[in-house]
């Protein structure tokens, strides 16, 4: 396959960057995404160029590092992480435009690298249990109902990528947060902090400078982890619920 | 090992609220549902003018009279006007503010660039706008009766014929309604989430609601204009 590709390129993060035009040849539709991308980074070394910085760490849809909007859709028209993202999605000839997580509180660091440090600070705000860990305990030493345990389940899958943020018309981290509050609140180990890790995770939030939530649904379409948009309901129940419960 | 402890104390309630995106978006969807019944009871009043002059002219002097003798003349109806009125500009501060917020969210639109969410959801600011200048227009119409071709005071369904008989006040009423549709669309189901009442197997239904509620209101109120401009109510 020969591509065309358009694709934001900037320095640095007080640079400005604009969108620049690439040929790749020589693409399988086997190829993942990211391998096309090493490709035209390849030729790019070969002639001498800068190659084009881009995240990626597991390349098997795991860790969340990859993050590439492809023709206005965060991770590209399939329903996944760009990692898992193949060739095969495109056609011969295609133009295929590649940019950056667009977001205030996700900044450009150079060409499609952003920093999502802000998600690690809402993660510090409440994202764990106050428990002492050693060694494992014994998985039925605490019961959790079944249909608990599944709503957990379904939100620890969220991997941390940011597509809610990219594709969200007000860039909101509303559906990363939800999925992280819900993963631990339903659970009676994240009991003892309900109240606090939602109040605080939603302040921090906030203090990030992400958008508020106008029910768009844009974050639920764009997660490859499937983090459905009705979370977003049960963490504000949480929320109101922790404004009447939380002890002052 | 130590343990996290929280010594800070946590703010006020109101505080809380008024700071946070999701207590901000609280208040929208308690004073937009505050608004919504108001509109439902409106909506059904209007419908008096189908059965003539004397009854609806009649409805609207009872609007006065609610509540007495415990309450006096008209106090009803002006408590009614305060809590809409708090409602209103509750709602509307708070949406500047969260707009103002979303928009600072979002700096850099993306080059490509492809068509997003409905359309009921995309014309929430703009509709919230053309409805806050509607009811200011409306109240000058056919409250304080400024504008109003006909402007004679407990004469409500004179007044709604003369405004109704001309173009303009079609135009503008037909504009609102239709916005008034679009809003209640998409903001019914959103009071809906903001307040915690989603779920998976209630989403169905709450979708239906918000569209019955929408399209129930819009041909409501529009009855009335239709019926003026085609001779039924004259
Ligand atoms: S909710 Fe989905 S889209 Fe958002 S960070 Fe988690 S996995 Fe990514
Ligand atoms: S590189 Fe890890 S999820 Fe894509």
């Amino acid at each position: 396959m020969k591509l065309n590709l358009r694709i934001w390129r900037q320095k640095s993060a007080d640079t400005p960057g604009a969108m620049t035009t690439y040929e790749v040849d020589g693409i399988s539709s086997d190829m993942s995404f990211l391998e096309m991308l090493d490709t035209l980074n390849e030729d790019l070394i070969l002639r001498g160029e800068e190659p084009v910085a881009f995240d990626h760490d597991c390349r098997e849809g795991i860790c969340g590092a990859c993050s590439l909007v492809i023709n206005g859709d965060a991770h590209g028209p399939e329903r996944t992480t760009t990692c898992q993202l193949h060739m095969r999605s495109f056609r011969d000839g295609d133009t295929i435009d590649v940019e950056p997580w667009r977001a205030a509180a996700f900044p450009v660091v150079k060409d499609l690298v952003v920093d999502r440090s802000a998600f690690d600070r809402i993660i510090q705000a409440g994202g764990y249990i106050s428990a002492p860990t050693g060694s494992a305990p014994d998985a039925h030493a605490t019961p959790v109902p079944k249909p608990d345990a599944d709503f957990a389940f379904e939100h620890a899958e969220c991997i941390g990528c940011g597509a809610c943020v990219a594709a969200c018309p007000n860039g909101s981290a509303m559906l990363f947060t939800s999925a992280k509050v819900n993963h631990l609140n339903v659970l009676p180990q994240g009991a003892p902090e309900r109240e606090t890790r939602v109040l605080d995770m939603v302040r921090a939030m906030d203090d990030e400078g992400f958008g508020g939530c106008t029910l768009t649904g844009e974050c639920a379409t764009a997660c490859p982890k499937g983090i459905p948009l009705p979370s977003i309901a049960a963490m504000n129940k949480e929320w109101l619920r922790a404004t009447r419960k939380v002890r002052r | 090992m130590a343990l996290g402890t929280r010594t800070d104390r946590q703010p006020s309630v109101i505080r809380l609220f008024w700071r946070s995106t999701v207590g901000k978006k609280t208040v929208m969807a308690l004073s937009g549902l505050i608004m919504l019944g108001y509109l439902v009871a409106h909506m059904l009043g209007n419908l008096k003018i189908f059965f003539g002059a004397d009854e609806f002219n009649g409805y609207a002097q009872w609007l006065r009279t609610m509540g007495e003798p415990v309450l006096h003349y008209s106090w009803a109806l002006w408590l009614l006007r305060v809590l809409l009125l708090l409602a209103v500009v509750g709602h509307g501060v708070a949406a500047y503010q969260l707009s103002r917020r979303d928009i600072a969210a979002r700096p850099d639109k993306y080059v490509h660039r492809r068509r997003r969410a409905s359309y009921a959801t995309r014309t929430m600011r703009w509709g919230g706008i053309i409805l806050a200048l509607f009811i200011v227009w409306h109240l000058l119409d056919l409250t304080t009766l400024t504008v109003n071709e006909n402007a004679q005071s407990g004469r409500a369904y004179e007044n709604v014929v003369a405004t109704f008989s001309t173009w303009y006040g079609n135009v503008i009423y037909i504009v609102a309604m239709l916005a008034v549709g679009l809003h209640v669309r998409h903001g019914f189901w959103s009071a809906a989430q903001t307040l915690g009442m989603g779920n998976a197997t209630r989403e169905r239904i709450l979708r239906t609601a918000a569209d019955a509620l929408a399209l129930v209101l819009t041909a409501g109120f529009l009855s009335v204009p239709v019926a003026v401009m085609t001779g039924v109510v004259s």
